[in-house]
C-alpha cells in the first residue's frame, strides 16, 4: 500500500519538474534572444536611425521610411479591419439564424484564420492591385493585412459577446429594449473587454507580416516618405528582411535595430491588451 | 374588466405540446400564483404575457391573449411598447453590470429620457417602492454587482417598477434568496398590489398561500383549477390539486 502511494508521489513530482522544465525552455529562448537582440541592436537606436532614409552605407541607413510606413499601415488596418469585423462577429452572433449554412459560415471563417498568409498576398495582388488598380500602395496593403485578420477580429468579438449571460439580453428586452438597444447598451458594453484585447493582438499579428506584403510588392527601397494611402511604402519587418539579407555587417546590426523598435511596438500593444483586459473584468464581474 | 385574458392558449415547442387550451382571466389589483411542478407550464404561461418565448425558435402559440382589452399577439402590436406596459423579474437576481443608478433608470433611457431631475426623481420613487432606498440611496454610484443577492433582487423590481408598468410577472422572485430577503420580497408583492397586478410563479405552497388572492394550479400544460387561494388550498374541488398542494407528489 505505502509502495503504491511513493510511486504515486514519485510520478507526481517528475510531472512537476517536466512542467517546469517546459515553461523555463521557452522563457530561456526568448530571453537568450532578447538578450543577443538588445546586446548587438541597442547601440545602434539613436536619433539619426529614426530620422534617416535607407542608405547604400549601413551606417547612414534608417527606418524613417519603414517605421512611418509601419504606423500608416497599423492605422490603416485598424479602419477598416475593426469596423467590419466586430460587426460581422455582432451579426454572426445575434442576428444571424443558427442553421446549416450558418455553421457552414463558421467553420470557414474559423478556417480562414488558419490560412498561411502568403495566400492572403496572392489574393490581395489579383484584386487589390490589379483588378481594383490600387497598385502596391499603403490601402493595398492595408486592405491586404485587413483581410487576414478579419477572422480573428471575427473570432474575437463571437467569443465576446457568447460570454455575457443570456440573464442580461432578457432583462434588457423585458424592459421593453429593442434588439439593437440590447447590443449597444448591453452585451457589446460588457463584451467589450473581448473584443478589444481581441483586435489589438490582431493589429499586433498584422504589422509584423512580412510575406502578404512582398508578394504584393512593397517597394525595398524607397525615398519619400509616404503622405496618402495611395503612396508606396515599405514596412519595418520586410526593412529588416531586407537588410538581414546583405552580406555587410553593418546592415546585420541595423536589422537587429530595427527588430527592438518592432518589438518594442508589439509588447506596448500587447500590455495595452492586457491593461484593458484586467480593467474590465474589474469592472465586469458576473 | 379584465386585465387579462386568456383564450383556449395552446403553445408549442415544436412537436411539443406545452400549453393545452387555457383559458383564464385576471383582475386588477390581485397577485395570482401560478403552481405547479416543474415542466408544467406555468412559467411558458408567464412568459407569454410579455412575449418573451417569442425568442425560442420552435415557440409557436394558437388562441388569444388580451391584456387591457387588446390581443397582444395582434399583429399591430409592437412588442417593445408592449413590455413597458408589462414588467418581469426573473428567477436570478440579473442586475446589470452598470451602477445601482442606471440599472434603476434603464427602462428610461432607452426610451429617451435623458434630463436629470426626471431621472432622479423616478430612480427615488422606484427604490422605495422597491423598500430599497434607505439601503442604497447614498450607494447610487455603487455598482448593483456589490449589493447582497437580495438587494439585488429588488433592484430588479425597482427597474421593472420604474418604466411604471401595470402588470408585473415575477418568475420565482424568491428561489434563489434566503430567509430574510424572501419575506421582504414577499412583504413587497403585497404592498404592490395596490398599484400593480401581480402574477407570480412559485414552487413555494407557503409562498402562493401567503402573497396571492387568486391561485391557478397547472398540471403537464393544463389549468387544472384556478379560483380563490383560500378555497384552492383548504377546499380544493379536483383530487390531483389536493395531492399536490399537501406535498404527494411534486
Amino acid at each position: 500500500m505505502n509502495e503504491h502511494f511513493s510511486i504515486n508521489r514519485v510520478k507526481d513530482n517528475a510531472f512537476k519538474f517536466f512542467g517546469i522544465f517546459c515553461t523555463l525552455f521557452g522563457l530561456i529562448m526568448l530571453g537568450v534572444f532578447l538578450f543577443s537582440v538588445l546586446k548587438e541592436g541597442l547601440p545602434r537606436l539613436n536619433w539619426q536611425f529614426f530620422t534617416s532614409f535607407p542608405s547604400r552605407k549601413p551606417e547612414e541607413a534608417g527606418i524613417l521610411i519603414c517605421l512611418l510606413g509601419t504606423i500608416w499601415v497599423m492605422v490603416l488596418t485598424s479602419l477598416i479591419a475593426i469596423p467590419l469585423g466586430v460587426a460581422s462577429g455582432i451579426y454572426l452572433e445575434e442576428y444571424g439564424r443558427k442553421n446549416k449554412f450558418a455553421s457552414f459560415i463558421e467553420i470557414n471563417i474559423t478556417n480562414l484564420a488558419g490560412v498561411p498568409s502568403i495566400i492572403y498576398g496572392l489574393l490581395a495582388l489579383e484584386i487589390f492591385v490589379r483588378i481594383f488598380g490600387l497598385g502596391k500602395s499603403l490601402l493595398s496593403g492595408s486592405l491586404t493585412l485587413s483581410l487576414l485578420i478579419l477572422p480573428i477580429i471575427i473570432v474575437a468579438t463571437r467569443e465576446a459577446m457568447k460570454a455575457v449571460p443570456k440573464t442580461i439580453r432578457e432583462a434588457s428586452y423585458a424592459l421593453g429594449a429593442t434588439k439593437w438597444q440590447t447590443i449597444w447598451f448591453q452585451t457589446l458594453p460588457a463584451a467589450a473587454g473581448g473584443i478589444i484585447t481581441g483586435v489589438i493582438l490582431a493589429i499586433s499579428r498584422a504589422i509584423g507580416e512580412t510575406a502578404p506584403l512582398i508578394v504584393i510588392g512593397a517597394m525595398l527601397y524607397i525615398t519619400t516618405v509616404p503622405v496618402s494611402p495611395m503612396d508606396d511604402f515599405s514596412v519595418l519587418p520586410i526593412q529588416i528582411f531586407n537588410w538581414l539579407s546583405r552580406p555587410q555587417k553593418g546592415f546585420i546590426v541595423n536589422a537587429t535595430a530595427a527588430i527592438i523598435v518592432l518589438l518594442a511596438i508589439t509588447f506596448i500593444l500587447n500590455g495595452i491588451a492586457i491593461y484593458l483586459r484586467n480593467r474590465w473584468q474589474k469592472k465586469v464581474k458576473w | 374588466m379584465d386585465k387579462l385574458r386568456a383564450e383556449k392558449v395552446n403553445v408549442f415547442y415544436g412537436d411539443n405540446h406545452v400549453i393545452k387550451d387555457v383559458s383564464l382571466s385576471i383582475t386588477p389589483n390581485t397577485v395570482t400564483a401560478f403552481i405547479g411542478p416543474s415542466g408544467c407550464g406555468k412559467s411558458t404561461f408567464l412568459r407569454l404575457i410579455n412575449r418573451m418565448n417569442d425568442y425560442i425558435e420552435s415557440f409557436r402559440m394558437t388562441g388569444n391573449l388580451f391584456v387591457d382589452d387588446s390581443d397582444i399577439y395582434d399583429k399591430k402590436i409592437r412588442v417593445e411598447e408592449l413590455r413597458k406596459k408589462i414588467g418581469m423579474v426573473f428567477q436570478k437576481p440579473n442586475p446589470f453590470p452598470k451602477t445601482v443608478y442606471e440599472n434603476v433608470i434603464y427602462g428610461l433611457r432607452i426610451q429617451g429620457i435623458n434630463k436629470k431631475s426626471v431621472l432622479d426623481e423616478a430612480v427615488e420613487k422606484a427604490l422605495k417602492q422597491s423598500a430599497l432606498w434607505n439601503e442604497v440611496k447614498d450607494d447610487l454610484q455603487k455598482s448593483a454587482l456589490e449589493l447582497s443577492g437580495g438587494q439585488q433582487q429588488r433592484i430588479c423590481i425597482a427597474r421593472a417598477l420604474a418604466v411604471e408598468p401595470s402588470i408585473v410577472l415575477m418568475d420565482e422572485p424568491a428561489s434563489a434568496l434566503d430567509p430574510i430577503s424572501t419575506a421582504k420580497i414577499e412583504d413587497l408583492i403585497y404592498e404592490l398590489k395596490k398599484e400593480y397586478t401581480i402574477i407570480i410563479v412559485t414552487h413555494n405552497m407557503q409562498q402562493a398561500g401567503r402573497v396571492s388572492d387568486r391561485t391557478a394550479f397547472f398540471y403537464i400544460g393544463e389549468l387544472i383549477e384556478y379560483g380563490d387561494t383560500k378555497e384552492i388550498f383548504t377546499d380544493p374541488k379536483i383530487e390531483l390539486t389536493q395531492n399536490y398542494i399537501t406535498g404527494r407528489f411534486g
